[in-house]
């Protein structure tokens, strides 16, 4: 694997579409459910024990060369709120123009080939993954991270918080992401062996309940 | 895997970058639209599209900083059919959306390209922002830049990139030129230096001419997209 690979794939500034997703902070920030740095570190601890786990179990599933049509399929499963399928499907899509553009491979011309209109997001990071050389657990770290950074960062727009206050928070999670990356690896390489049952699919309702109410705000700022 | 490309950029993933497709079809011009907040951006697309839209087959995307706003001002005032108006959203960064992370907004064009193609013209409607916001060459073929004189007649001295280097700059509503002090003399002065041979078009939506020096400017675009 190359670490600095890892590095582009993983950086915020890679174009994916990223950015105009809260990862469900802008509902948080609304009910006043997130309003500072501590409960900015709650919110992302329980995103990244809940769909952040869900989210690196599938990305490392599909480095691991798991057919991404029954990932997709798993992650469809594991994804409840039609919301959540939909900005899914768009961030793969999205991820996916990107990824074939930085890192040309068959096999991501294949996946778009198959999904014109998007796979789940965590199956295309792990299929780009592949292309760019790293392995189930890079991609594991990458979706992890990603479940983490993009609230803390909608954060720091939507509430005006402390820009060192956020990193800080997300450097305070990193023993945590580790071992959520990890779990994740280990779930998917059993996975290979015992069928997707295998991968994680832990959930938190409120999250699923309040990305599907935002959906349908009139006036907001992201697109989840 | 994967890491030794012999040719590094085989094709382009903006992909419709190209003018014509693999497919021999040309696609639409698209024309971003950029600005200040107010500087009438929206009246400006309206505009637009009442005039050119009997001649041109054209789409509009806008991105609003709170969404939806200027998409819904568009169907109001009924200037196209809602199914060629896209809305994108922002994350409360317009800039990013048109500039660093184009993903979003090459979605939107290609979606309304495939949904109520063929198009001649697709227009991309920046949020209102600041004078440094300019359109990534992958999202857009031309961009004008859209500031007007309530905003300051100094706009165009202080330059930037937008007012520097954008295709057209339209320096908008004229006839507020009086009520507000500006000096529409002094602004064209310091555009022509900031911008060289690069066209300003002083508007007012209002007086007699309203939009149509601006829709030539499209048209002749349009005209040499043709031959491309």
């Amino acid at each position: 694997m190359s670490l600095a690979a890892l590095l582009v794939l993983a950086d915020g500034r890679f174009p994916a579409g990223g950015h105009a997703h809260s990862g469900g902070a802008e509902a948080a920030c609304k009910a006043g459910r997130i309003h500072d740095a501590a409960t900015l570190a709650e919110f992302c601890r329980g995103r990244l024990h809940t769909s952040g786990l869900v989210a690196a179990g599938l990305a490392a599933a599909a480095a691991h060369g798991l057919d991404p049509a029954e990932l997709d399929t798993a992650a469809d499963a594991r994804t409840p709120p039609p919301a959540l399928r939909l900005a899914a499907r768009r961030l793969g899509r999205q991820l996916l123009r990107a990824a074939r553009a930085t890192w040309p491979a068959a096999e991501l011309d294949a996946l778009a080939a198959a999904f014109p209109r998007g796979a789940h997001q965590p199956v295309v990071l792990g299929v780009t993954a592949r292309a760019a050389g790293l392995g189930p657990l890079d991609a594991a770290h990458v979706a992890a991270y990603e479940s983490v950074s993009g609230p803390a960062t909608a954060t720091v727009r939507l509430l005006g918080l402390d820009p060192f206050e956020a990193s800080a928070v997300l450097a305070g999670l990193a023993p945590e992401l580790d071992a959520v990356s990890g779990r994740a690896a280990s779930a998917a390489l059993l996975a290979r062996h015992e069928g997707l049952e295998a991968l994680p699919a832990s959930s938190s309702p409120l999250l699923d309940i309040a990305a599907q109410a935002h959906a349908e705000w009139p006036v907001r700022l992201f697109a989840s | 895997m994967h890491l030794d490309h012999g040719d590094s950029y085989p094709h382009r993933h903006t992909h419709s970058a190209e003018p014509v497709r693999a497919d021999g079809t040309r696609r639409a011009l698209r024309v971003g639209l950029g600005g200040p907040v107010g500087s009438g951006k929206t009246a400006t697309v309206a505009a637009l599209c009442r005039a050119l839209r009997a001649e041109l087959s054209m789409a509009v995307v806008t991105n609003d900083i709170y969404t939806r706003e200027d998409a819904e001002f568009l169907l109001r005032e009924a200037v196209l059919p809602p199914e060629r108006i896209a809305a994108v959203e922002t994350g409360a960064c317009p800039h990013t959306a048109i500039r660093d992370d184009i993903s979003a907004n090459l979605e939107a064009v290609e979606e309304l390209e495939e949904n109520v193609g063929p198009l001649d013209l697709i227009l991309v409607e920046s949020g209102g922002d600041n004078l440094t916001a300019t359109f990534s060459r992958g999202l857009v073929d031309a961009q004008i830049f859209v500031i007007d004189v309530a905003g300051g007649d100094d706009i165009p001295r202080k330059g930037g990139p937008g007012v520097t280097t954008a295709d057209l700059l339209i320096v908008n509503k004229t006839d507020l030129a009086p009520h507000v002090g500006s000096d529409l003399d002094r602004m064209a002065r310091d555009a022509a230096e900031q911008r060289g041979d690069l066209p300003v078009a002083f508007q007012s939506l209002r007086g007699p001419e309203g939009v149509a020096p601006v829709a030539d400017w499209v048209r002749a675009r349009i005209a040499a997209w043709a031959v491309r």
